[in-house]
């Protein structure tokens, strides 16, 4: 807890203006990771997700907000796979939300939505993921999307894992040098080094480790029924294909008389 | 309902009788299904389904859309998260509505290419293509509305460089811009204006459709080889043609099913891909992106409406004549809808008697260098005006207009055409020697 008043209190004095709400991120190098939701069979992996919500809660919560995501959701199918009761436990423990009912502050509810952003400057990440490019072109020919992803999670990722240590100073804001920022330098300071929480299922947490929980967390935020869509997708792939063959053999068999008139007549 | 000689529907029951005496509504659902239809049409042809089934899809989809979605410039883009995580089925709907979107323009551009090569806007069709011409119109005009709804960044900001082309109109541009907007700038009145016309254009483009259908089943269809239906007698016709049920129903559903099939892989396993990720972040009318780009369908008309900057010749000669009245942002405004008024005029433009590119060696290759030209120009319009990309433009923009108002009028002169067949029965033989009788 120290260590998160800490951190939001250096947040909050050092973020600046400008590169915190740079919007593109064309430029920058972006890491290409192999996470377990890609492709068209590509899941979500609810533990990693609760790594990642850790993450989330103990390390970027106390700047950034998640508002367009309800707390209930956490205990929906293809997320992080709490129970209700969990859920619950989890509103009450972190977040205190205004109640304009009461007009005062009380412990989160699973009806909740996630709190906004504490510091202005830093943006909101219920999108994030979808929010953000990792890869692009060539030439804007969109071949490595098509291959790789449209990279929001891994543009994440390299953010957290990209800064080399190098700082300056403009207009008395910091900025923190970043390979994976369009511009090369960022207002946000480093959020995180390693070791910054401890995992319930004992996994390392190594900076790398976190990064990647924390971006897999923020894909499922910011699209969280990402399984629901691909079972769709897939029964409407398969579903067509048998009418497709279906309709095939119909039109052919439509057709054979028309297309072999000549022949039949002669027989 | 067609010129082409064919059976009609007769009133047998005493209530059919009685129902077409007072409304003869069965006859023209009969007619309209059993039209003659050549039977050379080859699979170029299946895009008027798919293209109907689009506007059917997006209506629906879309009034379900407007059950959740609120729009206000501070709630409209979370009605928009509340349609993607709350309403059941709603994440689909949206991504098949957005997704459904590019698939109508992907078989627009398909539909309108296969009209230009195989002439199909040569007489009688005129009237055909041009209110076909009138719902690309209304669904560019639907489709830029509907994409700034969702009040996202690109949203906003695509919204402001669309309407500033109004604005560079001489004279009146800012009080035009101002009147369309509501407003001094993209706010509160733009948004409510705009989800009442993107609410209103779907059904003004089904009833243009309707009319669409009904020219050319004046006129009959258009074919591969572009040789009129013999009118002579109902046998005579019946060698060319066949009736549009079951024959042509059955071809194109099993096309529109394949179509589909690759529409909801996209869908189901990739719904952003065409999308522009600053669209996640929501309008804020104090940053602009780095690049604004329009969707993919608007690029090629993107791309020329920047071709023409102040340095070039043609720009610098019209604000010469014009004293300055036509600056390099009209005239890049002028050029954008005249590369759709030329299209529009081709009727007139083309001058050759032979109506299929199928018989016409010189046209062939003019036509194909059109089709990489528009790619070309769609290449050029996502990318940011720097390198290679101005040049290109300039020179897709050019060989655009030349297409039509140079090339098509001196080609139907200079080129000797193919042979033609006679009638349609040859073409159709020469494909399926055994359908000879």
């Amino acid at each position: 807890m120290l260590k998160k008043l800490a951190l939001s209190a250096a947040l909050v004095l050092t973020t600046g203006t400008t590169g915190g709400v740079a919007l593109a991120s064309e430029g920058g190098h972006t890491e290409d990771i192999a996470f377990s939701f890609e492709g068209p069979f590509g899941t979500y992996d609810p533990v990693q997700l609760q790594r990642g919500l850790k993450v989330y809660t103990e390390v970027c919560a106390s700047c950034h907000g998640l508002k367009y995501v309800p707390i209930r959701t956490l205990a929906d199918p293809g997320g992080p796979g709490y129970s209700e009761d969990e859920v619950r436990a989890y509103a009450k423990e972190n977040f205190e939300v205004f109640d304009p009912d009461l007009d005062d502050t009380r412990p989160a509810k699973p009806s909740d939505h996630f709190p906004p952003s504490n510091d202005p400057n830093a943006p909101d990440l219920s999108l994030m993921a979808k929010a953000r490019k990792g890869f692009e072109g060539p030439h804007g020919l969109l071949i490595n999307p098509l291959f790789k992803g449209i990279g929001g999670p891994e543009h994440i990722y390299s953010i957290l894992t990209g800064f080399t240590g190098e700082e300056k100073e403009v207009a008395g804001t910091t900025f923190y040098e970043n390979t994976a920022f369009s511009t090369g330098w960022i207002s946000m300071p480093p959020p995180l080094a390693g070791e910054d929480v401890e995992y319930d299922d004992g996994t390392p947490a190594t900076l790398e480790q976190e990064a990647e929980d924390v971006a897999a967390f923020l894909m499922w935020a910011a699209e969280p029924k990402m399984m629901a869509r691909k079972r769709a997708g897939f029964m409407a792939v398969l579903m067509l294909s048998l009418l497709s063959v279906l309709l095939y053999l119909t039109n052919k068999k439509l057709w054979y008389p028309i297309k072999h008139r000549g022949k039949q007549a002669n027989l | 309902m067609s010129g082409i000689p064919h059976d009609h529907y007769e009133p047998k029951t005493g209530f059919e009788k009685w129902l077409h005496e007072r409304l003869p509504i069965v006859a023209l659902a009969y007619d309209t299904l059993m039209i003659p239809t050549p039977k050379n049409l080859n699979w170029w042809w299946i895009w008027g389904i798919v293209l109907a089934f689009c506007l059917v899809m997006q209506i629906v989809t879309g009034v379900i859309l407007v059950m959740h979605y609120v729009p206000h410039v501070d709630l409209a883009f979370a009605s928009v998260e509340h349609i993607m995580r709350d309403v059941n089925g709603g994440h689909m709907l949206r991504y098949i509505h957005a997704n459904g979107a590019s698939l109508f323009f992907f078989a627009v551009y398909i539909h309108i290419f296969r009209g230009l090569f195989y002439g199909s806007y040569k007489a009688p069709r005129e009237v055909t293509w041009i209110i076909g011409m009138l719902i690309y119109l209304a669904m560019m005009a639907t489709g830029f509305l509907g994409y700034v709804l969702p009040w996202g960044q690109m949203s906003f900001w695509g919204a402001t460089v669309i309407t500033g082309l109004f604005g560079a109109i001489p004279f009146i541009g800012e009080s035009l811009q101002a009147w369309l907007l509501g407003g001094p700038a993209v706010d509160q009145a733009a948004l409510n204006r705009f989800f009442s016309l993107h609410y209103l254009l779907p059904f003004i483009i089904a009833a243009l459709v309707a009319v669409h259908i009904w020219a050319f089943h004046s006129t009959g269809n258009n074919n591969p080889a572009g040789v009129e239906v013999r009118r002579g007698s109902k046998a005579e016709a019946e060698k060319d043609t066949l009736p549009f049920w079951p024959y042509f129903v059955i071809k194109d559903l099993f096309a529109l099913a394949v179509i589909l099939l690759l529409f909801f892989a996209v869908v189901g396993f990739m719904p952003n891909f065409l999308g522009e990720p600053d669209n996640y972040i929501e309008a804020n009318p104090l940053a602009t992106p780095a690049h604004i780009v329009p969707e993919w369908y608007f690029l090629p008309f993107y791309a020329i409406l920047r071709a023409f900057t102040a340095d070039v010749w043609v720009v610098k000669a019209a604000s010469f004549l014009s004293g300055g009245i036509i600056d390099a942002k009209f005239f890049g405004v002028i050029a954008m809808f005249g590369a759709i008024i030329v299209m529009a005029l081709v009727p007139w433009l083309d001058t050759s008697r032979v109506r299929s590119g199928k018989y016409r060696p010189m046209f062939k290759w003019w036509f194909r260098l059109l089709i990489i030209d528009f790619i070309v120009l769609m290449w050029c319009g996502s990318q940011p005006p720097q390198g290679i990309a101005p040049t290109l433009s300039l020179i897709g923009a050019a060989y655009w207009f030349a297409y039509f108002l140079v090339i098509l009028p001196i080609l139907g002169v200079l080129e000797k055409p193919r042979a033609i067949p006679a009638t349609i029965e040859e073409d159709f033989v020469a494909h399926y020697p055994d359908a000879a009788e």
